[in-house]
């Protein structure tokens, strides 16, 4: 099987359960109290910041590996990862307001996880537009790189102002450090979702890398 | 160390010798950096909004601008001639050639916010006597954080297509958590609140500034080595 056929079929099973996750955050998953209906969106718009989180931390990972091993797979792998995760960020950021609207009453607020939110789609734009500027593939790997590791380390810097800055967003209730404070059939159908996420990752991730691999080598049908 | 640090300053006096004997850098940038100022000014309708509510953000915004706009010159410098290979075939370690710049380019920007932090309060009417030394310690620490990544991201972006456009887009995300810390603290300071209120972003601030300084000089050799 092709390294292009795989990732194909990665996705189709991320895709599968993604329409499982819809179906159990539908009809099996109770309503919130407090926010209504509005909170189920929380089933994707929560595993799309992991997944987005996961996408800049390994573009900054495969970015250190590069420069240590100067192997081109590192680069093509942290240029597919990065395209990925722009792709979650729209998911994020678009259904952020959807929820904000009813609850918050605001489509788009300047609260401090939201903008930074934003700065991080950025973040990512702009690590594309530098590899499209560069026709070099040499010098477009190194200089990538290096902007490849300074947006994983601008990552915690993010998380932090989230804490200092008074924020409207809820906190995460998830990954605390107290047990987990969401009622056990939320908390799987948000599991799973995150299941469904990160294997979406994964097959569009091996899709785009395959095709990285042939734009750089047409014989090459891996 | 000592002898990264002493061809660092070589490197540095170099830029600083070059920038002095034109000033047309320095003086553009200081005009910017006023002008940015005046255009704050008719940027708001006074009667509404006082201009010490404002003033953390025009502070900030303008330091942000003339720090973009004065990042883009350190490599372009060594564009004409070739000069950069000069300087990369030079017996000095590629940590010293980005140390070097950094400094220069932080007594530039240094020097431009000597211009316009007066100019600021001037125009503004607010009061910073009493609280200049450390509203001078807090422009000092965001400054280098600034800088840091701005000095490395700029010398990426020189032999790139649209290196003036490219260097803001890239650089300013990075800027976020230094630029909000700062806005935050130069508002407790015009408030006459605790340093301690803010203990938190200071530390933040501190962080940036190292974690960023240690990264961008570990990381300069592979924006210039082949």
């Amino acid at each position: 099987m092709t390294l292009k056929t795989r990732g194909r079929m990665i996705t189709l099973l991320g895709l599968a359960l993604l329409a499982g996750v819809y179906v159990r955050a539908i009809w099996f998953t109770p309503i919130e109290r407090m926010q209504g209906g509005a909170q189920k969106i929380f089933y994707l718009h929560a595993p799309a910041a992991w997944s987005t989180l996961l996408a800049m931390c390994l573009v900054g990972l495969a970015s250190i590996l590069y420069l240590l091993m100067k192997d081109d797979r590192f680069d093509r792998f942290a240029a597919a990862s990065a395209e990925v995760g722009t792709a979650f960020a729209c998911v994020l950021l678009t259904t952020g307001p959807l929820w904000g609207k009813p609850v918050w009453g605001t489509w788009w607020t300047w609260d401090a996880r939201l903008t930074l939110t934003l700065f991080l789609f950025f973040l990512f734009i702009g690590y594309q537009l530098l590899r499209g500027a560069i026709p070099e593939p040499g010098m477009r790997a190194r200089y990538s790189a290096v902007l490849g590791i300074f947006g994983m380390v601008l990552v915690p810097f993010i998380h932090l102002s989230v804490y200092l800055f008074r924020t409207l967003h809820p906190q995460p209730i998830v990954l605390k450090p107290s047990a987990p404070s969401l009622p056990g059939d939320m908390l799987a159908t948000l599991l799973f979702s995150f299941l469904a996420f990160t294997i979406l990752y994964v097959g569009f991730v091996t899709q785009r890398y395959a095709l990285g691999a042939q734009a750089k080598d047409p014989s090459h049908v891996g | 160390m000592g002898e990264i640090l002493r061809d660092a300053w070589v490197v540095a006096r170099k830029d600083l010798a070059l920038e002095l004997r034109t000033k047309t850098g320095l003086v553009s940038a200081a005009v910017f950096t006023a002008l940015v100022l005046t255009v704050f000014n008719f940027g708001r309708d006074p009667t509404a909004v006082a201009a010490l509510d404002l003033a953390p953000s025009i502070l900030w915004v303008t330091f942000t601008f003339a720090a973009v706009l004065s990042l883009n010159r350190a490599f372009q410098l060594e564009l004409e001639n070739q000069a950069l290979e000069g300087l990369l075939v030079s017996p000095i370690d590629r940590r010293s050639l980005y140390l070097g710049k950094l400094f220069a380019n932080l007594i530039f920007v240094g020097l431009v916010e000597a211009v316009g932090l007066p100019l600021f309060a001037l125009f503004f009417n607010i009061p910073i006597i009493n609280i200049l030394l450390p509203l001078a310690g807090l422009i000092a620490v965001a400054t280098v954080g600034f800088v840091a990544v701005g000095t490395l991201l700029s010398a990426l972006v020189i032999r790139v297509r649209f290196a003036e456009l490219m260097l803001p887009v890239l650089l300013l995300p990075f800027l976020i958590p230094p630029l909000i810390g700062a806005v935050q603290v130069t508002a407790r300071l015009l408030s006459g609140r605790p340093l301690s209120e803010v203990s938190g972003w200071l530390r933040l601030l501190l962080a940036y500034d190292l974690v960023f300084v240690s990264l961008a000089t570990m990381l300069f050799s592979a924006t210039v080595d082949e």
